[in-house]
């Protein structure tokens, strides 16, 4: 048995409906809303200010300090116990790298740009929309990086090659593989590479190709939320 | 062949391709990657004959020397006061650039500036490890009084002091109020009328978010004379406007008086 139609109608290489806002949290310094389907995602950027504890700073440049965070009630099934875990602390790490690779914090030694990310509703694929908005906002506030990095989870279900996995493909009964890539459109060039479960060589690369593809089409749509809010 | 993608003024994202070819130069703001030249930073775009640069659209307020700013007391410590810049650094207001009064040994320096005063300073000194001295010596440098601050974006500044501070000056005629308008985006306002006090405070409000407006300036001096029905006459009336600009010194000159 193959898997040759996709739970939800979608095309193999189509994305989930994709929605962005840029600036809707006031009070922060930049912040962003990404929505892939069902998964939704905000992230508020504050900062560079002052960062303490002090043994934390470093002299030479910024820090970026990301955090990731599922709301109790975001998920389909039971409460998601409030407050951090280790699956939350290892998000927000690979976020941290994921981002880093393209902001430029030199002008801001000693000081911390804080990233907030949080989900209000999720369906699979909540660390690639957290980066998406993540990047939305550090543009917003005015942070110097050198591009706005895009993610996407692509795979296999049952041996095919798909984009963009909703939770339903990745609790399909039979092998399946989650691979959420992040990749920075100028250069192409990959900055978060995980893998969960199980994808030969070949569709490795078939997939990771897809992610490319993928990635510049959401870049335009990060794109295109900067401009509307300064362009009216 | 070079060519440049985009237009003056083009509101551009980071990533973003500006001009292809070696026969531009990237300034601020920008970058080159391969023989591509792109945006680093969320901001209009500004073509000056060759060189490409950013205007930024949003961004903390980075301290930079001479700059006049607002700043708040928030410290006192053994040798001075430190200050919050409403930048990513406090400052060092150091008792000798504080006052030309001798200052004894031990004395109770809240005399001079208590913590959450508020003073106008200007920034002596930066280094690269962004330690900002201020001084308090200069014309207007001093402690404010009673008065409203109000806190916009730092890009917008140069906007609000208008060219040659035609802009703040005028919101004085029209307000009777008292206006200073620090680099760092804080803004101090005090009047006699409260209702007119509160106009200014609209006003600038205003200033911040309508400033993309071509011939603002205009627009805001016809709606303050319709309210206050004062008449407004510009100091230094300038037909064309630009649109942003440069961080400069002309207007603050004419606002600490």
């Amino acid at each position: 048995m193959t898997y040759n139609k996709r739970l939800d109608g979608r095309k193999f290489d189509e994305t989930r409906p994709m929605e962005a806002k840029a600036g809707i949290i006031k009070r922060a310094d930049g912040s962003a809303y990404f929505r892939m389907g069902k998964t939704v995602a905000y992230a508020a950027v504050y900062g560079p200010r002052d960062l303490f504890p002090r043994f934390l700073q470093n002299p030479r440049s910024g820090i970026l300090r990301v955090n990731y965070n599922m709301m109790p009630f975001s998920g389909s099934g039971e409460r998601i116990r409030p407050g951090g875990n280790r699956r939350s602390k290892e998000i927000s790490l690979v976020t941290e790298k994921s981002l880093s690779s393209v902001v430029d914090l030199s002008d801001f030694p000693n000081a911390v740009v804080d990233v907030f990310i949080e989900l209000p509703q999720t369906d699979a694929g909540t660390r690639c929309a957290g980066i998406c908005a993540a990047s939305i906002a550090l543009a917003d506030a005015g942070i110097p990086m050198k591009d706005l990095v895009a993610a996407v989870s692509v795979g296999q279900v049952d041996g095919t090659v798909l984009a963009d996995l909703n939770y339903d493909e990745e609790a399909y009964d039979a092998p399946v593989a989650d691979v959420p890539v992040a990749v920075i459109p100028s250069t192409e060039e990959i900055s978060l590479l995980q893998m969960d479960g199980e994808i030969t060589r070949d569709q490795l690369k078939e997939a990771l190709e897809l992610a490319k593809k993928v990635c510049k089409n959401i870049n335009k749509i990060q794109r295109e939320a900067l401009k509307k809010k300064y362009e009216e | 062949m070079s060519e440049i993608l985009v237009k003056e003024k083009q509101v551009v994202v980071p990533g973003e391709e500006l001009a292809k070819g070696m026969d531009y130069l990237p300034s601020y703001g920008t970058y080159r990657g391969n023989d591509t030249i792109r945006a680093a930073k969320l901001g209009l775009v500004s073509i000056d004959g060759k060189v490409i640069k950013i205007i930024p659209l949003s961004g903390k307020y980075m301290p930079k020397k001479n700059d006049t700013i607002i700043g708040k007391v928030i410290d006192i410590t053994m040798n001075g006061w430190r200050i919050d810049t409403n930048s990513p650094y406090s400052a060092m207001l150091s008792m000798k650039d504080a006052t030309m009064d001798f200052i004894p040994k031990g004395a109770d320096l809240t005399r001079y500036f208590d913590i959450g005063d508020y003073v106008v300073t200007k920034i002596i000194q930066v280094t690269t490890q962004k330690l900002i001295d201020l001084t308090m010596k200069g014309p207007g440098l001093r402690k404010l009084g009673a008065g409203r601050i109000l806190q916009v974006n730092t890009t917008k500044v140069p906007r609000i002091i208008g060219k040659g501070g035609s802009m703040v000056s005028m919101i004085k005629q029209a307000t009777g109020c008292r206006i200073i308008v620090g680099q760092n985006g804080i803004v101090w306002i005090q009047g006699e009328d409260p209702a007119k006090e509160t106009l200014a405070a609209e006003t600038i409000k205003r200033i911040e978010k309508e400033s993309h407006i071509q011939g603002l300036t205009d627009i805001i001096k016809n709606d303050l004379e319709k309210i206050t029905g004062i008449k407004i006459e510009y100091k230094e009336q300038q037909a064309e406007e630009m649109h942003h600009t440069e961080h400069s010194q002309q207007g603050e000159q004419n606002d600490l008086q």
